[in-house]
């Protein structure tokens, strides 16, 4: 029984990965921008939660809400100004001009913010629980879960169901083509950018809910989120929730063998998943 | 004609810094040390990214490999500690090729997560080895370093301190490890594998019509600095003195800094990590008494650098005055006129 509720946990946090990661996706999936400060801008929007709710008093649920906007507003200004000067053929431009973002953010948090860990008081809901047949959840965690589902049900009806979501695949399969038909890949871009922002934020409240965060550990999420992608395969979304479940698994059956194994179980996850499939599980572009 | 001005410019300044320990202050063997394991460690990247094309984030693993192995023949098998900093070399580079067996199935973006996500396991699973203090680390002991090769007759030579003797040593071997991968680089990238590597850089597919195999070319500048990346390592914390897992296996030490020094300094130029890597000394040096300012500022001045001067300092300057004083590439072949000179 200890391994089928091992089993949920572990499932329940890779829904928290998959949060980190679908953000990510949807920006590589779209322009191929491999964005390596996307772990330090969840951290940095855990930091605006925590302070739109002291500064208002504000659940962080609400205050959440209230960062949302904020959070498209700069990573669509950040695309405009700075990441869509930099995208082209050559893939080390971007990448490191996103891992200089990485280390500003980081440390303007750690001068602005201290080194202190803090976490977003959530209330109540954060100790209960709900008995589900033979095991046990908490709440935050089956609530991260189901926000997962839904923002990658979200992402999903936007990329098939709507003018934006076909502009963005048409910009992803063939920018080129896509421009002659009207569409401006750079505004494109920004919006997508936007939306991985606002996908970054609802993962930062769970993260800010979950467990103490502190300006430096921006970096080790987005390599769990990178592992997510990679193994769910590049350009689906669903991939990436399998990938974050995969990580999560890994995680927990690690860390039930002995604490400082979590962590380690991931990484080896991910290595083996990708010997045997280079290309991940469900690989949709072929590139 | 122009290396030989190059060359001479070169020995001159090399003399002059193998006489720091001499005639200088201790703080200053010690800074300029670490500036030149921060060197090596660039040229060494800058051969993976500038020249091969492998974008790794993931060169601290070889960093904390080399570290780790040296400790260990040192504290577990009572060798000398510079003999395991050769033995950390060796190390580093056999464990190279299981990781680039994994890693050179990824491409572009995956390579550079894949080889993060490598060395971050070689992070945890170090911080297992209980031997060598788990997750907290171990010191070397005291006399191990005092009776390392080399200590007591500079000790004698200078009339210094052995933790000073330490410092002169280390720092030479540093300054030799330096001077030898610039020269290691200069003649291979001008050699016909390093022909080979810029031509697969600079047009993959016509590179390979003429019997370029870019694969194995990747494989072996992937190996040869995971080599020199471990000898650094093992160098470095012999100086130190003390390892953690995660000191040892820090990205932002071994990897970060080293990047951005490439990138300030001019990737794909082979003296753009010298020029980098004064200007991140530099820095420091300035923003000292700002706790992580320096930081922000390397990172601003990285990101501006590849919006709007993509060639770095160093590069910039050459394309600018169109002299190049250390030339990658050979003079095109002409018919012989024996008393023109040489021009290229």
């Amino acid at each position: 029984m200890i391994w089928l509720d091992t089993l949920v946990q572990g499932v329940m946090l890779g829904g928290l990965y998959a949060l980190f990661a679908a953000g990510l996706s949807l920006v590589f999936g779209i322009m191929r921008l491999v964005n390596l400060a996307h772990g330090d801008l969840i951290v940095l929007g855990a930091y605006l939660i925590l302070g739109i709710g002291t500064a208002t008093g504000l659940n962080p649920f609400l205050a959440a809400a209230l960062a949302l906007p904020v959070m498209f507003a700069f990573g669509w200004l950040l695309q405009t100004a700075l990441l869509n000067r930099v995208l082209g053929d050559d893939i080390l431009p971007p990448l490191l001009v996103t891992f200089g973002l990485s280390v500003v953010i980081q440390n303007v948090l750690l001068q602005s913010m201290t080194a202190d860990s803090r976490k977003l008081p959530v209330g109540p809901v954060e100790s209960a629980s709900l008995p589900l047949g033979p095991v046990t959840v908490g709440v935050m965690p089956l609530l991260t879960f189901g926000s997962a589902i839904v923002v990658i049900l979200a992402l999903n009806w936007l990329f098939y169901h709507t003018a934006l979501g076909r502009a963005f695949r048409a910009t992803s399969d063939d920018p080129v083509t896509a421009q002659l038909m009207g569409i401006r890949p750079r505004r494109i871009f920004a919006i997508a950018t936007g939306i991985a922002l606002v996908v970054a934020t609802i993962a930062a409240l769970y993260l800010g809910a979950r467990a103490n965060f502190d300006p430096s550990i921006g970096p080790a999420r987005l390599l769990y989120a990178f592992e997510a992608v990679i193994i769910g395969g590049l350009g689906s979304l669903w991939g990436t929730l399998a990938g974050g479940m995969v990580i999560g698994v890994a995680q927990a059956f690690g860390a039930a063998l002995n604490p400082e194994w979590q962590i380690l179980a991931g990484h080896i996850a991910f290595v083996a998943v990708l010997l045997v499939r280079p290309r991940g599980l469900f690989p949709r572009a072929n590139d | 004609m122009r290396t030989l001005v190059t060359l001479a410019i070169g020995l001159v300044l090399l003399t002059a810094m193998a006489l720091v320990p001499v005639l200088g202050p201790r703080i200053l063997v010690q800074d300029l040390f670490k500036v030149l394991c921060l060197l090596v460690l660039a040229l060494n990247w800058n051969l993976l990214a500038g020249f091969a094309g492998l974008v790794s984030v993931g060169q601290q693993a070889f960093v904390g490999v080399g570290a780790y192995v040296m400790f260990a023949t040192t504290i577990l098998w009572g060798m000398d500690p510079l003999a395991g900093v050769l033995i950390g070399g060796v190390v580093a580079m056999a464990l190279s090729v299981p990781v680039a067996f994994f890693a050179f199935r990824l491409n572009g973006a995956y390579f550079a997560i894949g080889t993060w996500a490598v060395a971050d396991i070689a992070r945890l699973s170090f911080g297992q080895w209980r031997a060598l203090g788990g997750g907290t680390g171990t010191a070397l002991p005291r006399d191990a370093t005092r009776e390392m090769l080399g200590v007591g007759a500079v000790r004698d030579l200078l009339g210094v301190s052995p933790a000073a003797a330490i410092d002169a040593v280390t720092y030479w071997l540093a300054l030799a490890l330096a001077a030898v991968m610039l020269l290691a680089c200069w003649l291979f990238l001008r050699s016909r594998m390093g022909l080979g590597l810029q031509a697969v850089r600079d047009n993959p597919v016509a590179a390979q019509s003429v019997g370029v195999d870019p694969t194995r070319l990747k494989a072996l500048v992937f190996l040869l600095t995971a080599f020199a990346t471990g000898l650094c390592g093992a160098l470095l914390f012999i100086q130190t003195g003390r390892i953690t897992p995660d000191a040892a296996f820090s990205v932002i030490d071994w990897t970060a800094f080293v990047i951005f020094i490439v990138v300030i300094g001019g990737i794909g130029t082979l003296p753009g990590p010298i020029v980098g890597v004064l200007v991140f000394y530099a820095l420091q040096q300035l923003l000292a008494d700002y706790g992580t300012v320096y930081l922000i500022a390397l990172g601003l001045i990285g990101i501006a650098i590849m919006l709007f001067a993509r060639r770095g300092l160093w590069g910039g300057l050459i394309h600018r005055i169109g002299y190049d004083p250390l030339p990658l590439g050979h003079a095109a072949p002409r018919p012989p006129h024996p008393t023109q000179e040489e021009r290229p």
